[in-house]
């Protein structure tokens, strides 16, 4: 049970390796399909931004509420400001960004691969000389490593605005107080790296939703298991990488 | 190149080999369809002849054995020339395989948009051409869940024959339709034959496509070519397995 166990996982990874090369391939040789690529970066970026302006506004609100007490009991409440944004601008925003959508654009890509693959549609598009890696998969992928990072800044605003909305009903300040203050220990560091790492967040959810739909099998039921797999394993891998990115940027940026 | 393309049969497979873990599905198919004939290939659902089909354009690889489409050996083409392959190919799926999110006219337009460079009003005109030709020329604007399953398959067809295919591959073209809706698909089969020098292939297990189509036949009984020959000889034939395929009477279960 183990060993199979086992083999099993090393086969996923075996077939990921492949999905991967055959990736590369597609995201470099011309021709590029570009009208799909923009029809994907609307899919994943415009009809994703209700969701994370919601999210991160939720995130910015929750930040001052539980820090406020905490930052009053040991006197500090001036250090709210640039607590809330270098929290929100360092992890929060990114991370959530990248779990909402995550859960929206990986589970969306892997159902619809999935239903495409059991249905033939794919087969359908390699059998008329067009390479399914290119038309589907590579436009995917790079819709969601160019939107994330924009994405992100929207939840970072959303969440940096709501964070001083919230602080307001505690105490009088005003928004550029809030801001100034805010932002006085902010470096690049803080900002640049950590919105950039959100890129490999992109790569990932796009790779894993086109990777678990493309190999979907057993009808319906197996679209419904894709979708849940690749959000699944998706967050997953988010979760690990940030780990390793943090780790590096702290390295590379000190 | 050009005169060796054009010398020998349309497709020539021999020795195929499929397996599936453990499973045979193919096992050593040796077929031959001439320039302009229709081929037949009939034998028990999942008997291995949407396999041998799929094998046919790529989309899975032999196990064993080789597989030449105009002389043109599949096994060893880059992928460039495998494209070049395949366009030359018209591929019928046994449910069409429309894309979902595509309107039936988009669906159609699709290979022409992607090999050739029609304008856009020359090709909007062929994609009615093609429409009407198979009857669906009101459906353009609608999208694959909107209709029939009968009326997919209209569409596939047309869309398998937008680029005026040398061969055409038909996975069931019949099956799951009822006995009107498929003779008119039978109907348009014949006509976009005889409009044109087209060699196919047709998977199928509906007698009356056998009939109407093909010119010759061959049997598939556990991955092998049972018997090989016209319809008429086919029927002839004394075996048990055959006659059961051919002459079916219920309640009496083939062994």
């Amino acid at each position: 049970m183990a060993v199979r166990g086992t083999l099993s996982i090393l086969e996923w990874f075996g077939d990921l390796g492949i999905f991967c090369a055959r990736l590369a391939g597609a995201l470099v040789r011309p021709p590029y399909e570009l009208r799909e690529l923009v029809r994907q970066m609307d899919e994943v970026g415009t009809k994703s931004l209700p969701l994370v302006l919601l999210a991160g506004a939720a995130t910015g609100v929750v930040l001052s509420l539980e820090t406020r007490d905490t930052l009053v009991l040991f006197g500090a409440a001036s250090q709210l400001p640039s607590l809330i944004i270098l929290s929100v601008l360092r992890e929060t925003g990114p991370i959530i960004t990248a779990l909402v959508v995550c859960g929206r654009v990986g589970a969306g890509i892997g159902a619809e691969l999935g239903a495409m693959k059991v249905t033939e549609q794919i087969d359908a598009i390699e059998a008329s000389a067009v390479s399914p890696y290119k038309l589907l998969v590579a436009t995917r992928v790079a819709a969601c490593m160019l939107m994330l990072p924009l994405l992100t800044i929207v939840a970072d605003f959303s969440a940096i605005m709501t964070g001083w909305l919230a602080n307001r009903l505690a105490e009088p300040m005003s928004l550029s107080y809030y801001i100034t203050h805010g932002f006085l220990w902010v470096r690049f560091r803080d900002f640049l790296p950590t919105t950039g790492k959100t890129i490999v967040f992109g790569l990932l959810i796009g790779l894993i939703g086109c990777f678990q739909g493309m190999r979907t099998g057993g009808g319906t039921e197996g679209v419904g298991r894709s979708a849940t797999t690749a959000v699944v394993i998706a967050s997953l891998f988010v979760i690990l990488a940030d780990v390793l990115l943090v780790r590096l940027i702290m390295v590379l940026f000190g | 190149m050009a005169e060796q393309r054009d010398a020998g049969p349309a497709i020539r497979v021999t020795g195929l080999r499929k397996a599936f873990g453990r499973q045979v599905v193919l096992d050593g198919v040796d077929l031959e369809v001439e320039r302009g004939q229709t081929l037949t290939v009939l034998g028990r659902s999942g008997g291995g002849k949407s396999v041998l089909l799929k094998l046919l354009v790529g989309l899975q690889k032999a196990d064993a054995g080789s597989i030449r489409i105009g002389g043109r050996d599949l096994g060893e083409l880059p992928l460039d020339a495998l494209t070049e392959v395949r366009r030359k190919l018209g591929f019928l799926f046994q449910h069409a395989a429309l894309y979902d999110s595509l309107t039936v006219g988009e669906n159609v337009a699709f290979p022409l948009r992607r090999h050739t460079d029609l304008p856009d009003d020359e090709r909007q005109r062929r994609v009615r051409e093609l429409l009407s030709q198979v009857g669906m020329e009101d459906a353009l604007e609608k999208l694959p869940g909107q209709i029939s399953g009968g009326m997919k398959k209209r569409v596939g067809l047309a869309r398998a024959l937008a680029l005026d295919p040398e061969i055409m591959l038909l996975d069931e073209p019949t099956a799951g339709l009822d006995p009107i809706t498929a003779a008119e698909m039978i109907g348009l089969i014949q006509d976009s034959r005889r409009s044109r020098e087209m060699s196919a292939v047709v998977v199928t297990h509906d007698l009356r496509s056998v009939e109407a189509l093909a010119d010759r036949v061959v049997l598939l009984e556990e991955g092998k070519i049972k018997v090989e020959g016209t319809f008429d000889e086919v029927k002839r034939q004394d075996d048990p397995f055959v006659t059961a395929f051919v002459r079916p009477t219920f309640g009496k279960p083939h062994e």
